[in-house]
């Protein structure tokens, strides 16, 4: 058997399991825009098991319609037979990588990400010129493209690259006077290079809770992006190069900032290295030791209370899918927001429900990402609140596209964001 | 398929709504019945009555095959396409025209979800009570052609005690009405009736008008275990013979419950050879005495242990062990298929106990479990299907299971699918009913292009 069916036979089982009874339909973002079977799980699985039984082949047009999926995990979160068909369709990706090679746009951006030293150069260099090529929208951490790119929706809303990366804006240790904790900082690229905001805001809690916080300075992307597109081998190389530069810090704790890369940390790591056993011990040891930073705050560091100034605002919150879905933290960002004096904290309609950013797939899809995206702006707009919290920072650009598209001003910032500023407004 | 013909259904509902992409068809080109698997020519979307009005006269007069599908839920060949043809999916019509709170009346598209339909009446205190299983995707056009029951069909009835009128386009793309708002209505034959359970083989539901009840105020769940089958089909029949009819009754075997308990640990007791679920619903006076009588059955008929649910924290406990079945059940094995059986309400124990025999002398895993109210039970079977020694014996298990279903006076609903079913019907019915229906496909379907082969067999 060829090496791209032979991946999907080692799923035949889990394939199988698939009563198609469609429940996934009900919850997919995708399936309520689209409307086609191709949309949803249940088709895509369909589909894998036409390969799978020689019925069809893989074929431009099945990597298409597997590229229609935003990862949002919530088909699998539904399924009543426990199928995990966001892992299958990523798998079925796998095997397209395998039998077709590719998408070249995205085998252009990987060779770069591939090269970690060149990448951080690029988005060093883009940080200087990128407001050559975009415009900066006032008030908000937010840019519209001065002439159209390629890949690019002319009108889409998307965040500058940072001047100077987060990491270059501090020594790789930050220290404290009386450190109680230590933990190692993976920042991931949208932290580093793009809304260093949330790093500072990270530093400056932990630092307020006499955290001692390291930045590895050789970190690389998480690999989720690489991952979620097929290309397994450059994921696990991305995998194994975090594993190892974490690991010569050997941290008590690994805090991220972002539930994408948490995921990656706590879950991906450790399956990406199935047929490694070694690898996925050392994996599986670091995993053990990664939170997302919410969740470091209220379950390990036991974040100060007392000293918290008033933030007067009317906030929400959306839950990222990786957050919700990929690590279930979805209490602590909410007991986060609701120690902060002053913070008046409204639930929107479906908090979980997907906004369409998908990581790349925003790029990719952006109209189908819109028609997502105005469902969680009308849900925004309908709670009232001036200030929309998250966790995600590609979230974060999607739904301040949405919500500047739709001609509204809710600013949109990570949860930490607040509570750096509460501990501001404490100084005061 | 003729290019001609696509080209006039892409001018019927607009370009984007008629899919020809090969991997677009496979998805509707069979489900598990083997035998099955041609590919649709095309899968169209329209949006309106008129719009599939304008594709039935298009494929009537071409003589192409049409198959209406909406959730595409129901389980064995009931819309797959057996041969080249048009798949016309109701997805696009999903519009609730209207909720008459005051008549207790809705009046909404077929492709609407009746979970969807649930949420918006749910708000007026009402109900819409045939949801099955699959509530969050069975539309309401696909639940009314099945005539589907739901989890509390024992108690509310299946579709058609609920559809009032319908909108029907006919195979020729005439558009015509039937019934109405008002509960009696005789003024010529029943036509909702009979488009209701049809299994689109007759006309395509553009639009229905459904009854709708109350939302019972109040509700008692409880959970008994067994040390045998037979205690818990005795309870069965005590609870009926005490004239209670629950809304749910629903039983797993003792198979069924240790996955259950390995997976989600909700307290079921693991040496059990039988635990019922059972809730009574309605106004609260009623529930109480309702739910005394049921735990006087249970008593009677030595159930080992009884819990009953006081708030609706306990409740979600009590369901949790139903809604973990399947996940639980799935993670035994790498792979699972689920049967669906019907037998005679009172042989739900001999059915549990010959499928437990069957598992036990072929070496494979089966737990099951199902709606024992309505004898409705589904053997579930879990195995690797890479070990070609065990999935002899599971085919082996299967047979005997579908031979044990018959002997009892039920049958396999897979048994139905491709040819076996003819010979079910005409077993079932007898020569003069299958020739009046016949007769009437005939009729209101002269070309035979909906559906064919479905319900009542090819058209002579
Ligand atoms: C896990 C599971 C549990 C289930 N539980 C139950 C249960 O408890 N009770 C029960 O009764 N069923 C149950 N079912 C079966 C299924 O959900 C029902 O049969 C449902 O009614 C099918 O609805 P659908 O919209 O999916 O129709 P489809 O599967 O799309 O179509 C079903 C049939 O209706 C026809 N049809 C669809 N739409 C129209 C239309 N607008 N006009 C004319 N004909 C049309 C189709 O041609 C086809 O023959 C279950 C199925 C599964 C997979």
């Amino acid at each position: 058997m060829s090496a791209d069916k032979q991946l999907l036979a080692e799923v035949a089982d889990a394939v199988a399991n698939c009563m198609k009874c469609g429940n996934c339909m009900e919850v997919c973002p995708l399936y309520k825009e689209l409307k086609t079977e191709a949309s949803v799980a249940r088709g895509k699985i369909a589909l894998l098991e036409a390969v799978l039984s020689g019925r069809t082949d893989i074929t431009a047009g099945l990597d298409k319609r597997l590229a229609m999926c935003v990862s949002c995990k919530a088909c699998t979160a539904k399924c009543p037979c426990g199928v995990k068909a966001d892992e299958l369709i990523i798998r079925g990706r796998e095997a397209v990588v395998k039998a077709r090679g590719l998408h070249p746009v995205k085998k252009a951006a990987f060779s770069l990400l591939k090269a970690r030293a060149l990448f951080d150069f690029g988005l060093r260099l883009a940080g200087l010129f990128g407001p050559l090529a975009f415009k900066k929208l006032p008030g908000r951490l937010a840019t519209v493209a001065r002439f159209p790119m390629p890949g690019l929706d002319r009108k889409r809303i998307m965040a500058p690259v940072a001047a100077t990366p987060l990491r270059n804006q501090y020594p790789e240790v930050v220290r404290v006077d009386n450190p109680k904790l230590r933990v190692a900082f993976f920042t991931g690229c949208t932290i580093n290079y793009i809304y260093t905001d949330v790093g500072q805001a990270v530093i400056n809690v932990l630092k307020a809770n006499d955290v001692e916080v390291t930045l590895p300075a050789l970190q690389h992307c998480c690999a989720v992006p690489v991952y979620m597109s097929g290309d397994a081998e450059l994921a696990r190389a991305f995998a194994r190069h975090n594993i190892e530069t974490f690991e010569r810090y050997d941290p008590d704790y690994i805090v991220a900032a972002c539930g994408s890369c948490t995921m990656a940390w706590k879950h991906e790591y450790p399956q990406m290295f199935a047929a490694d056993p070694a690898m996925k011990a050392r994996a599986e040891k670091l995993a053990a030791r990664v939170y997302e930073i919410s969740q470091f705050l209220v379950d390990v560091a036991k974040f100060r209370r007392d000293n918290l100034g008033e933030v007067r605002a009317t906030v929400t919150m959306h839950d990222p899918c990786h957050m919700a879905r990929g690590i279930n933290v979805t209490a602590q960002p909410r007991e986060v927001l609701k120690a902060i004096p002053g913070l008046k904290f409204v639930e929107m309609k479906e908090p979980a429900r997907c906004c369409g950013a998908g990581g790349s797939f925003s790029l990719a899809h952006y109209d189908v990402a819109r028609l997502v995206n105005d469902r969680k702006v009308a849900d925004i707009a309908q709670t009232g609140a001036a200030t929309v919290a998250t966790g995600c920072g590609m979230c974060r650009m999607h739904i301040t596209d949405g919500l500047v598209q739709s001609g509204r001003s809710e600013e949109v910032v990570h949860t930490v964001q607040l509570l750096d500023r509460a501990y501001q407004a404490g100084r005061k | 398929m003729d290019r001609g013909l696509i080209d006039a259904l892409r001018q019927a509902v607009g370009a984007e709504h008629v899919l020809t992409g090969r991997e677009d068809l496979l998805r509707y080109a069979g489900d598990a019945t083997p035998g099955l698997s041609r590919l649709p020519a095309a899968v169209v979307v329209p949006a309106s009555a008129a719009e599939v009005a304008k594709v039935l006269a298009l494929a009537n007069e071409a003589n192409v095959p049409v198959y209406p599908r909406g959730g595409v839920t129901g389980p064995g060949a009931g819309a797959v396409p057996p041969q080249d043809g048009i798949v016309l999916l109701t997805a696009r019509m999903n519009r609730i025209v209207e909720i008459d709170a005051a008549n207790l009346v809705a009046v909404a598209e077929p492709g609407v979800a009746v979970g969807d339909l649930n949420k918006a009446v749910e708000e007026f205190g009402l109900i819409y009570p045939p949801d099955p299983g699959t509530v969050a995707t069975a539309t309401l056009g696909g639940t009314a052609a099945e005539n589907a029951g739901g989890l509390r069909g024992l108690k509310y009835g299946v579709s058609k005690h609920y559809v009032l009128g319908l909108e029907v386009v006919l195979a020729d793309g005439r558009i015509l009405h039937t019934g109405g708002k008002t509960v009696k209505d005789v003024a010529g034959y029943d036509l909702t009736k009979l488009f209701t359970g049809a299994a689109g083989t007759l006309g395509v539901i553009t639009q229905a008008t459904v009854k709708l009840v109350p939302a019972p105020e109040a509700r008692q769940t409880m959970l008994a275990a067994f040390a045998g089958p037979e205690d818990a089909g005795r309870a069965i029949a005590a609870i009926i013979a005490a004239r209670v009819i629950p809304a749910t009754l629903e039983i797993m075997d003792g198979a069924t419950v240790r996955a259950v308990e390995e997976y989600a640990r909700t307290g079921l007791p693991a040496d059990a050879a039988a635990v019922l679920l059972i809730e009574v619903d309605g106004i609260a006076e009623a529930v109480a005495k309702e739910a005394a009588k049921v735990i006087e059955a249970l008593t009677a008929a030595n159930a080992a242990a009884i819990r009953t649910a006081t708030d609706a924290a306990e409740r979600e406990k009590l369901w949790a062990a139903r809604r973990a079945v399947l996940p639980a059940l799935a993670g035994l094995r790498p792979a699972m298929f689920v049967a669906d059986a019907m037998v005679p309400r009172g042989k739900v124990p001999a059915m549990i106990g010959a499928v437990k025999a069957i598992a036990a002398r072929n070496g494979v895993t089966i737990g099951t479990f199902g709606h024992a109210g309505d004898g409705n039970l589904h053997p579930t079977v879990v195995y690797d299907s890479s070990d070609a020694a065990e999935m002899e014996r599971v085919h082996k298990a299967m047979d005997e299971i579908a031979a044990a279903a018959r002997e009892l006076g039920g049958a396999l609903s897979g048994e139905r699918g491709g040819g076996g079913q003819l010979k079910y019907r005409e077993d079932q019915l007898g020569p003069a009913a299958l020739g009046a229906m016949r007769a009437i496909k005939k009729a209101l379907d002269p070309n035979c292009i909906l559906n064919p082969g479905k319900l009542v067999g090819e058209c002579g």
